[in-house]
């Protein structure tokens, strides 16, 4: 049990049930208001240097298509590995993440690197299949060699309010995970509400998620400001409770140097500086990467840059 | 030829009206009063500081339950006042006239006006709130209400000449809103103001929301424009002594209160709201209102 | 906490400064007064200097009104009454929807001109104050050619010269509230701005100069308090409107006694937040944060006395605490600044003796680890606990970033203890429990109850206090009345 201040919680559906539902409410609009205010920090000069830098080495480099072959996921990977081939200093991203079927190509190509293969698994996006269908993907992923696991939950059960059963999964998983960081998606579109992200992310964690992460990117809106927000101060009251940190994850739809800017801001003022490491932290992003290497080198340079001067891949 | 003497009348000891009961003065002191032809109608109780003091005490204590009462229940109460005058109809024409120095028929048509005055703003209770708030567009995802409440305890110089139709339309807004009133009736003609208590006890009218002294207007004014406890004051009974207003008014910026000066009215008029607006505060309350869910279009 | 300067945090991620370019604003060595249309000198020759709080730089050097040019003003806008008040009410809209226009074309520059005069961040100046000050005039300028609809009786008549005077704690804003309602509903105005704060308020008479307004309907007389009493006082004032601190609004209420001047004042405060144990916690926190905080604490309806069920006092205090360890200090132009300057020496004393009386009475402060700059006029955010009713930090109001927390255990003695100041102005609940928060907030006698939010204005929405909070609304179709003859 890796939250035995919280045993007594788990213990039931209906104990767990209360503990959630028992956990303080969150005013949209505040919340809201909260995330656009840091928003508006302005990050300049040898601030957003750092920033470019810590966010490229956080991204998981992604690729989720029916259409990836092992030549894009190679692709991928150098690309992690060198993202600017025009200037060596610039930092490897954290991970490629892809498809279980695809981890093995995947880590043959990041063979001494240090970039992590994450791999989506427990029939990633939508999650309906029967549980050993998922523990089977999971540890399908992990034998071919993947370091990072990114399950999703199931949110039909969540929103049923079958509590325990999203968390026994969760469990199965992570113990299926073996040696391997599980991140657990909530895709937090569907769980609609934020009093649900809230509890989401606590039962997550309950249940030994290394990483909470928002999204799969499949679904209309996957990570914003405000649920992320709302996920950093659930991991940072998680560690004042527990001493376990948990690390946060923003998937889908963060495209340009000033969102990902934006969402250390609220890193930084919201967890706090020990999670600004890719270790705790990370993007779920794939055009994001560009982005910030034309920022980089505008920094570098003092001129814009353009597409032409970052790879394609 | 019967040696029966003609019937002694019974006269009435006039007495003040606070808390819902009939005490005299606590001075013990009373002074004539007289008709406009100088004769003697009766004695009135001399109300003292502490009289007034007795009855902001009283007017305070209601105010809790008066405001809080529905809207609708103190337009029934302010109904049956009107109910209750119709039924005492000749009484009143009677102090009127011999207040007023009215004929009869003159009489008549300010009691009857008076009476309607209560109906009117018995029918004014619960649209007011309607009148004077509402809802307010804010540029942003909060619902915004204001709502008119009423101000407090409020002190009330009834006028001095209009004795009874011109006390009752300054003592029914005030209350009408959910105030409580201590009125100094008129100090000439205080005899149907005194008699408009009894009228107060029998309507169901909680004790303590209209509280009636008579006495000397500027002795028991002033204590009450100085008292910390008085949220407002009326000084329509002041309108002939502009040094006397102005020496309330000053004492009222103390504690700031709300002021109504004094101003020349024609009590026959259907009055406006501005009586009614005169003792209201606007509360405004603000609440976020937000998207159903966390998926919404926010960004 | 985090200085923009110097770095006292430990983490890697340090905001480089961001300083707002000054270079936006040009502000003369000199200004006079404005008095039908025209600059001039004051009759006296007197001027006074205007400084930036933040560095205690002179910025200008502003006349200074005395009672002949308060005169001379009154007769100015006494002289364009008639033809203001005749104009159709469309007319008249259409100016202030053009002074609106201008203010937004010209809001960066008005901002940092803000920040520079009054020391508060260039984030609040740009993000708050601005915006509601175009929004004011905006608003206003619709109503013009309305009032026969605004519930006040047909055609209602504007009242004459006003006389208006404005505090230093939102210069601009105060300077909004005061002339688009006055202006709209046919009066003229003479205004008084703050001593410390007199820029904005000349900035805007250029304003109207680019508008075209007409000569004499504003008038602008920078001065100290002798100057406000002139303008109180004199006889061909038809209207007084006042916002500032309980004491002289008392002063101006007696001044006024006897006369047939129409008066609202806008006083101080001493706002209770009332947070429930079953708060939304992280955003009571940030409303606790913003009601004290914003604008350092110089604001009238500021939540400066916290009142915490005793259940999650701890809870609570600790989020709060963490909080604060966030906020920047520091250089008022710098965009990522939280906290800025002290408006002047005056109120830095202020603050500080009434903090001090606080530890005198035995209340236990705290302010998070923060360096202060060594030049202009700062006071660290400061939250005193333990503290009670009787302590001096919870009845008098201090108008700084001084937050006094107060403990309850039920709601009634929550209501209780928020309804017990002289004052009422406004007030904050926190609680999931919607059937709470309409109890509580038809129980707390305050003009304006923020429930799960806190130190939100719009135009629409009427603002003004119960009791020694001062009386009359302002904004929305409320602030209509205090100009027309109702």
């Amino acid at each position: 049990m890796p939250t035995t201040a919280f045993a007594d919680v788990t213990a039931s559906d209906s104990a767990l049930r209360r503990f959630l539902h028992g956990l303080p409410g969150v005013d949209a609009v505040g919340l809201e208001a909260r995330a656009a205010s840091l928003g508006t920090r302005s990050i300049k000069t040898t601030a957003k240097a750092y920033a470019i830098d810590l966010a490229i080495s956080m991204i998981d480099l992604t690729t989720l298509e029916g259409a990836d072959t092992p030549g894009k996921v190679r692709a991928l990977a150098a690309k992690a590995v060198h993202p600017d081939p025009t200037d060596r200093t610039t930092p490897t991203t954290a991970a490629v993440c892809v498809y279980p079927d695809m981890v093995a190509t995947a880590k043959e190509a990041l063979k001494g690197a240090d970039v992590k293969v994450a791999s989506v698994a427990t029939a990633f996006p939508a999650g309906r299949a029967a549980l050993d269908i998922k523990l089977a993907d999971t540890r399908d992923a992990v034998a071919a060699g993947a370091d990072e696991i990114d399950m999703v939950i199931d949110r039909g059960a969540f929103l049923s309010g079958h509590y325990l059963r999203v968390y026994e999964e969760i469990r199965a998983v992570k113990e299926a995970s073996g040696p391997a960081r599980l991140k657990v998606i909530f895709e937090t579109g569907e769980l609609s509400t934020y009093d649900n992200i809230r509890r989401a992310s606590w039962l997550g964690m309950l249940a030994g998620a290394d990483f909470i992460k928002t999204s799969t990117g499949k679904v209309a809106v996957n990570a914003t400001p405000a649920n992320t927000l709302l996920m950093l101060q659930a991991v940072r009251d998680f560690r004042e409770q527990t001493g376990i940190q948990v690390g946060v994850k923003p998937a889908g739809g963060i495209r340009t140097s000033k969102d990902a800017i934006k969402f250390l801001v609220l890193v930084n003022e919201t967890a706090g500086a020990d999670w600004l490491d890719n270790h705790w932290f990370r993007f779920g992003a794939s055009s994001l990467l560009n982005d910030l290497l034309l920022q980089r080198q505008k920094l570098a340079t003092g001129r814009y840059s353009g597409p032409d001067y970052v790879t394609v891949d | 030829m019967s040696d029966t003497p003609a019937r002694l009348g019974v006269f009435k000891t006039y007495k003040l009206y606070v808390g819902g009961k009939f005490p005299r003065s606590e001075s013990g002191r009373v002074y004539e009063v007289t008709d406009s032809k100088d004769k003697w109608l009766a004695n009135a109780p001399l109300a003292s500081r502490k009289d007034a003091r007795d009855a902001v005490v009283a007017a305070r204590k209601a105010f809790g339950g008066w405001s809080g009462a529905t809207a609708y229940n103190r337009g029934q109460i302010l109904y049956r006042i009107a109910e209750m005058l119709e039924g005492r109809r000749d009484q009143f024409v009677r102090e009127v006239a011999d207040a007023e120095g009215l004929s009869k028929s003159k009489a008549a048509a300010q009691v009857d006006a008076a009476v309607d005055r209560w109906v009117w703003y018995a029918g004014w209770t619960d649209k007011i709130g309607q009148i004077a708030g509402g809802a307010n567009p804010v540029a942003g995802p909060f619902f915004n209400l204001s709502t008119p409440e009423p101000t407090g305890v409020v002190a009330v110089l009834a006028p001095r000449k209009s004795s009874f139709l011109g006390l009752v339309s300054v003592v029914a807004p005030v209350i009408a809103t959910g105030n409580t009133a201590v009125v100094i009736a008129s100090e000439e003609s205080p005899l149907p103001a005194l008699s408009l208590g009894e009228v107060l006890a029998t309507s169901d009218l909680p004790g303590g929301v209209v509280n009636v002294l008579s006495g000397r207007t500027a002795e028991i004014a002033a204590p009450l424009a100085a008292h910390q406890d008085v949220n407002a004051i009326d000084l329509t009974g002041a309108a002939d002594d502009e040094a006397l207003a102005k020496e309330l008014e000053t004492a009222a910026a103390d504690n700031l209160k709300r002021v109504l000066r004094p101003q020349a009215v024609d009590w026959n008029e259907t009055p406006g709201t501005g009586r009614l607006t005169a003792f209201l505060e606007t509360k405004t309350v603000w609440h976020p209102t937000g998207s159903l869910g966390a998926s919404g279009s926010s960004y | 906490m985090n200085q923009t300067s110097t770095p006292a945090s430990p983490s890697p991620f340090e905001y480089a400064p961001a300083p707002e370019s000054r270079s936006v604003v040009d502000i003369a060595p000199s200004y006079g007064l404005f008095i039908d249309g025209e600059f001039a000198e004051a009759a006296e020759g007197k001027v006074f200097k205007t400084i930036s709080p933040a560095t205690e730089e002179v910025l200008s050097e502003v006349a200074r009104a005395g009672a002949e040019d308060v005169d001379r003003a009154v007769r100015a806008a006494r002289k364009a009454f008639e033809k203001w008040s005749a104009l159709p009410g469309a007319e008249r809209a259409k100016y202030l929807f053009r002074i609106a226009r201008i203010i937004q074309e010209r809001s960066r520059e008005l901002a940092v001109l803000e920040t520079l005069d009054n020391g508060k961040p260039i984030k609040e100046t740009r993000d708050a104050d601005l915006p509601l000050v175009a929004a004011h005039f905006f608003y206003y300028a619709g109503w013009a050619d309305k009032l026969d609809h605004a519930g006040y009786g047909p055609n209602p008549r504007p009242l004459g010269v006003a006389g208006q005077v404005i505090p230093w704690n939102f210069p601009l804003l105060m300077l909004a509230w005061k002339i688009a309602p006055a202006l709209a509903a046919g009066n003229t105005v003479v205004l008084k701005p703050a001593e410390t704060t007199p820029l904005s308020a000349l900035f805007f008479a250029d304003i109207c100069r680019q508008a075209g307004l007409p000569k004499g309907v504003v008038n602008i007389i920078p001065g100290y308090g002798e100057a406000g009493a002139a303008l109180v006082e004199h006889p061909d004032v038809n209207k007084v409107a006042f916002t500032g601190s309980t004491a002289v609004g008392k002063a101006i209420a007696r001044q006024v006694a006897g006369t047939r001047k129409k008066v609202t004042l806008e006083l101080g405060g001493k706002g209770a937040n009332i947070v429930f144990d079953d708060a939304p916690i992280d955003q009571a926190v940030e409303g606790i944060v913003g009601g004290i905080f914003f604008n350092q604490g110089q604001v009238c309806c500021a939540g400066s006395r916290l009142l915490v069920q005793e259940s999650i006092q701890d809870e609570l205090l600790d989020s709060l605490k963490r909080r604060l360890s966030t906020l920047r200090l520091g250089d008022p132009l710098d965009k990522n600044t939280d906290i800025g300057a002290i408006n002047s020496a005056e109120q830095l004393a202020r603050i500080t003796a009434l903090a001090e009386a606080g530890e005198a009475e035995g209340a236990e402060r705290w302010s998070p680890a923060c360096e202060l700059p060594s030049s202009g006029y700062w006071f660290a955010p400061t939250v005193f606990t333990g503290v009670t009713q009787a302590h001096t930090i919870a009845r008098d109001e201090i108008f700084g970033p001084v937050l006094s927390v107060l403990t309850f255990r039920t709601p009634d003695e929550a209501v209780a203890k928020a309804n017990n100041s002289p004052y009422g102005l406004s007030a904050g609940i926190w609680t999931e429990k919607g059937s709470r928060i309409l109890a509580v907030a038809n129980k707390l006698r305050a003009g304006v109850v923020w429930a799960n939010t806190f130190n939100k204005f719009d135009p629409t929405s009427p603002f003004g206090g119960y009791k020694e909070s001062g009386f009359g609304r302002e904004g929305g179709r409320h602030g209509l009345e205090a100009y027309l003859d109702v």
